[in-house]
């Protein structure tokens, strides 16, 4: 089949499948209703795109851009969500005891989400590199122990003095970020833009990033014939998009919620993995289809209020364009597959 | 749940008693779906789906299981072999990436699943009859292992599994093949082996299994379905696989260690043992990471993850 | 037994044709081997030998053209049938599954159940049979690359193979294990089968064959008996237009030492040891050629050499500017997908620091371009769009860009035709005269010989000096006197 005609035929099949699928599941059955409920949950008011759509989008792309150059390097990091926790961990521990900093604050909380985040990666970049490992398994694993321990933070060490509700207290004001206007729009979106242009810096331009690309590229050549420490490269690469994931989840806690609770993520370690695949791994196309993902998770929430189509559909949506960028992609995008490192030889 | 933290002689034998007879109940399923990923890595394919397939088989086993077992677990088994035949599809036909296809599998299973559960009518506040346990008429009565012998039907499947797919594997030449398949697509090839139709069948065989799995969640141990209750099994198994080095013998010990592990939740919360419920819930994961870092060094199938190079 | 006419060909090709992509790998070729003879199929790398006995034997499908074997015509040709009309391969790259066991090995494609004491049982009869003695119940990739190429050949006899076709067989045995094959084919003929060596060794050929086919991109340039042959008339077919070689440099006496090494030792991964206490020196000037079988350690040796690998014991010095040139071109010098500017920024990249200059990258990728005559639309092409002559080209300039203390060469010549290889190996000769110290390895006895002035055998892990002489050689490689 020729390329051009297998492309339009994968795209038109995601679309439909979509759309049945939506037609099937809202009560209402009117395809027009529920195009409509998504369009005003994403973009169709000021409010939904700057408060919802374009918050939304922050942590999407800065996780996006971690995944960027982990999934470069041949690194396979899906625990985004456990990163991103533990960042939130962190910030908000920071939040709550280091009431005098002032704006310093919010940086000190930042750093140690960052901190928090790359350390969360680094127990499976050392699973990885002494054991070997496959940081598939691990950092999935690790998502799970994330997820209890913040269950059982907000319920106990952390939880908020009356006892009543499982989740910490508000952080300072002095710790939070800055929001532009009266929107929901915090300073994080500038992080977020600086981020993704930092990354794609590295990547391009500095040594280091070249020898993540090429490490992903082949180990081999890498390490034959570029003399690369390939291993360290891929640890490091893991750590760095761990750090940005706690990144993320600092943001989250300094500058959308002020708390940790349970559920903080509505996934957004996996929805950046479809980030990042979609922008083909460049941090530059992350800021793009960050948004797109953030607009189809909005407008999902849209379709579920007014149109009673659940908005875990997104999560579907998101998988079928995963499998539709493939297909219509070149296949030379990932590391040359020789085989997952599961064990150490 | 707030209870004595003090659990007397009597309390201990009955903890016992309860702990075996779930470690085995809970193991079943991580043991059929680790099974099907064995064979299925034997081929050289990993299959990052299978948490896919067993909330798919799950979720069929919830929609047919009502009408009776035996239509909820084919249910199962179908539903998870379709997630498996997409995988086929993408990865070992089409040559993408094992692992960003199989976790977007996962995505898809969990996003397609949870949404049809939220837009019942009846808000899934349903649950199906949990199939009977099936007892041997003396050996069920032993004291404390005697639980052993009263399991569903699906615990009886699995260990009748784990002879029969060893046999296959290494006293037939399908299986010689499939073993060759996995060790080098050049040997496979030379031999007129077909690699693209072997890797298909040992993964459509492992994610049925898998779904089958699923199935024997909602049937065989908690009554009624919950979004994303599969709670990384799949995952578990495939982990379980490696630790086990890809042999049945070591795959079958890996899967009892690691329901056990899993029980002990369900031994927490009914003998009101002092400890956090969540911190218990972790100890399956962090288990599986300790021994995956201190016990997995063994030969993993030489062509594992390999795309096709024709 | 046979359905065709008694003088029917044990096999024939008619007409075939095969292209792949832009390149016509076989334009029209017609081979015929007659039954109970040895039939040379010679020519140099890339001639498409291969493509056609991969095509014969079903493993690729020709564009036109016809297949018959033992004188029946094949019209669904698959390895299945191949194998059951008695066509038998035994492949370049050897292609047996290493976690298998002999008896599985050689059972692999039949059906039904598998009864592992039968099957020892018929490998222990085959292997009487036939004079071919393996290890049953050994993993095969443990065994010696001899042990896996006899295995290979009972594998194909286990189907009843009349009519055996050989990939290059000797291109990984020393000269008396390539000498012991001889004597099999010969005896394997002379029970009825029949046997078509592929290779492109010219004296290999011409001293075993009755017949001889010579290929040359993709056509047949002579089709005969080799006693109605001369070496001289068939090295005319093979390469024809062969500028003279250029006169050799003047060899330079070897200056001063560069590479010393004295009772080095190196540890294997799982605690064996690949080289026990190797001492020598390697001088300005020389070029040193290291002869071994594979499995002998010098594969440890050269990575040493490359600065890749640590002695764990011993003393070793080598130079400040170390060049090497993998064996493994696609899997270990270039990256495919990159562009050629990518591919000359990887060469020691990993010692790059802060940013990467890459308009300097770009001057310098067309600079040696020009200077190695390197033939590509551009320095931002891919690797991948380069002919392997031309990507050969690329990694040798990538390595002698800058000057260089020691060059360590693995089989830098594998795959390549004529004229590259005439290009590598006076590369190599250019960078010992101007002062740098070669340490080449190469399969190829010949080469070896024709490049080195200095030899070294590793045998098992030893490290041996030898004449410059072929039979020396080959009775080191194998640990004779």
């Amino acid at each position: 089949m020729r390329k051009p005609i297998a492309r339009a035929l994968a795209l038109a099949v995601g679309v439909a499948a979509i759309a049945a699928a939506l037609i099937l599941l809202s009560p209402n059955g009117n395809l027009g209703s529920i195009l409509s409920a998504f369009w005003r949950g994403s973009f169709g008011t000021w409010s939904a795109l700057v408060s919802g759509t374009l918050v939304r989008a922050i942590p999407l792309a800065i996780v996006g851009a971690g995944l960027s150059i982990a999934f470069r390097a041949g690194v396979f990091n899906i625990g985004g969500e456990g990163q991103l926790l533990l960042g939130a961990v962190a910030a908000a521990t920071a939040g709550l005891e280091f009431t005098s900093l002032g704006h310093a604050g919010t940086v000190v909380a930042l750093l140690a989400s960052a901190l928090a985040g790359a350390a969360w990666a680094g127990i499976a970049a050392v699973l990885r590199r002494r054991f070997g490992v496959l940081e598939v398994i691990s950092t999935i694993l690790l998502n799970f122990v994330a997820a209890n321990l913040v269950s059982y933070l907000v319920r106990g060490p952390l939880q908020e003095p009356s006892g009543a509700l499982p989740q910490t207290d508000l952080i300072d004001g002095s710790a939070r970020l800055l929001r532009l206007g009266s929107t929901r729009l915090h300073y994080g979106v500038f992080i977020a833009i600086a981020v993704c242009g930092a990354a794609w810096w590295f990547l391009n331009r500095t040594a280091a990033g070249f020898r993540v690309r090429a490490v992903g590229a082949s180990p081999s050549a890498a390490a034959v014939t570029g003399r690369v420490d390939v291993p360290a490269v891929a640890a490091g690469a893991l750590m760095v998009s761990g750090a940005l994931a706690g990144l993320a989840g600092g943001i989250e806690i300094t500058g959308v919620t002020y708390a940790l609770y349970e559920n903080l993520s509505p996934g957004y370690g996996f929805s950046a993995i479809a980030v990042a695949i979609l922008a083909r791994n460049n941090p530059l196309g992350v800021l793009a289809t960050a948004l797109l993902f953030a607009a189809l998770e909005t407008g999902a929430l849209g379709m579920q209020r007014d149109a009673g189509v659940p908005s875990v559909v997104a999560t579907a949506i998101e998988a079928v364009v995963i499998l539709a960028a493939l297909s219509v992609g070149r296949g030379a995008q990932w590391s040359a597959r020789r085989g997952p490192a599961v064990v150490a030889s | 749940m707030v209870g004595p933290a003090r659990p007397g002689r009597r309390g201990i034998v009955t903890g016992m008693a309860l702990f075996v007879e779930a470690a085995v109940r809970t193991a079943a399923p991580l043991l059929l779906a680790a099974v099907g990923e064995s064979v299925a890595e034997r081929a050289g394919v990993i299959n990052i789906g299978l948490e896919g397939c067993i909330v798919a088989g799950a979720y069929a086993a919830f929609v047919f299981g009502a009408a009776s077992p035996v239509s909820g677990y084919s249910a199962a088994i179908l539903a998870g072999a379709a997630v498996g035949a997409l995988l086929a599809i993408f990865a070992v036909v089409r040559g993408h990436d094992q692992v960003i296809v199989g976790t977007a599998l996962t995505m898809l299973s969990l996003g397609v699943t949870g949404t049809l559960f939220r837009s019942r009518p009846d808000h899934g506040f349903v649950f199906v009859t949990m199939e009977p346990a099936v007892r041997v008429p003396f050996l069920a009565d032993i004291p404390l292992f005697g639980a052993v012998f009263s399991q569903p039907i699906t615990t009886y499947a699995a260990l009748a599994l784990l002879p029969t797919v060893w046999w296959w594997l290494h006293r037939t030449h399908a299986g010689i093949a499939l073993r060759t398949v996995g060790d080098s697509h050049e040997a496979a090839r030379a031999a007129g082996v077909r690699v693209v139709l072997v890797q298909s069948g040992a993964l459509l065989f492992g994610s049925a299994l898998g779904g089958l799995a699923g199935g024997a969640l909602v049937l065989a141990q908690a009554g009624s379905f919950a979004e994303g209750m599969s709670s990384g099994r799949g995952f578990l198994a495939i982990a379980i696989v490696a630790l086990g080095r890809w042999r049945v013998g070591g795959v079958a010990a890996a899967s009892v260690v690691f329901g056990a592990a899993m029980a002990l939740q369900y031994v927490v919360q009914s003998l009101g043992w002092g400890l956090r419920y969540e911190l218990v819930l972790m100890i399956p994961y962090l288990t599986t990471l300790a021994a995956l870092g201190l016990f997995s060094r063994g030969t993993a199938p030489a062509m594992l993850g390999r795309r096709l190079t024709n | 037994m046979t359905t065709g006419s008694p003088a029917a060909p044990a096999l024939e090709l008619r007409g075939i044709r095969k292209r792949f992509g832009d390149v016509l790998a076989l334009d029209g070729v017609d081979f015929r081997v007659a039954a109970g003879t040895v039939h040379a199929l010679l020519g140099e790398n890339g001639a498409g030998k291969s493509t056609l006995m991969r095509i014969a034997f079903g493993l690729l499908q020709a564009d036109a053209g016809t297949v018959s074997i033992d004188g029946r015509h094949m019209t669904s040709l698959t390895v299945r049938n191949a194998s059951r009309a008695g066509l038998g391969m035994v492949h370049q790259h050897l292609s047996l599954a290493p976690g298998l066991n002999a008896a599985e090995n050689v059972s692999l494609g039949g059906q039904g159940v598998y009864r592992p004491r039968q099957a020892m049982r018929l490998l222990h009869a085959l292997a009487q049979q036939s004079g071919l003695d393996v290890p049953a119940d050994a993993r095969a990739g443990d065994l010696s690359i001899v042990q896996q190429q006899r295995l290979e050949i009972l594998k194909a006899l286990a189907r009843d193979a009349k009519v055996l076709i050989l990939d290059e067989p000797t291109a990984v045995l020393a000269p008396p294990e390539t000498a012991e094959l001889m004597v099999w084919i010969r005896r394997f003929c002379a029970s009825g089968g029949s046997v078509v060596l592929v290779t492109h060794k010219l004296r290999e050929a011409h001293a075993i064959a009755d017949d001889i086919t010579v290929l040359r991109r993709g056509q047949m340039t002579y089709g005969g008996q080799a006693r109605a042959s001369t070496e001289a008339r068939l090295a005319q077919a093979i390469f024809p237009n062969v500028e003279p070689l250029p006169a050799t440099l003047a060899i330079v006496p070897a200056g001063d030492i560069v590479v010393s090494a004295q009772s080095v030792v190196l540890g294997g991964n799982h605690g064996g040891v690949l080289v026990h206490e190797a001492s020598f020196d390697v001088r300005r000037h020389e070029i040193v050629g290291l002869a071994a079988v594979e499995g002998s350690g010098h594969r440890a040796l050269l990575e040493m050499l490359a600065a890749l690998r640590q002695p764990t014991a011993g003393d070793l010095r080598l130079p400040a500017r170390v060049a090497f040139i993998p064996a493994d071109r696609q899997r270990d010098a270039l990256i495919a997908d990159f562009s050629l500017v990518e591919n000359v920024a990887l060469f020691g990249l990993g010692a790059a620091r802060g940013l990467l200059n890459w308009g300097a990258l770009a001057g310098r990728s067309r600079e040696l371009i020009q200077r190695f005559s390197i033939a590509a639309a551009s320095e931002t092409v891919a690797a991948r769009t380069l002919s392997g002559g031309n990507q050969q080209r690329l990694v040798v300039a990538r390595a002698l860009e800058h000057p260089v203390d020691l060059v360590v060469a693995d089989n830098p010549t594998r795959g390549l035709d004529v004229q590259a290889t005439a290009f590598v190996h006076d590369q190599l000769r250019r960078v010992a005269a101007n002062g740098a110290a070669v340490v080449v390895h190469s399969s190829d006895l010949d080469e070896v010989l024709a490049l080195a002035t200095r030899v070294l055998v590793v045998f098992h892990g030893e490290v041996r000096e030898c004449a410059v002489d072929r039979d020396a050689i080959g009775r080191a490689m194998l640990g004779a006197a």
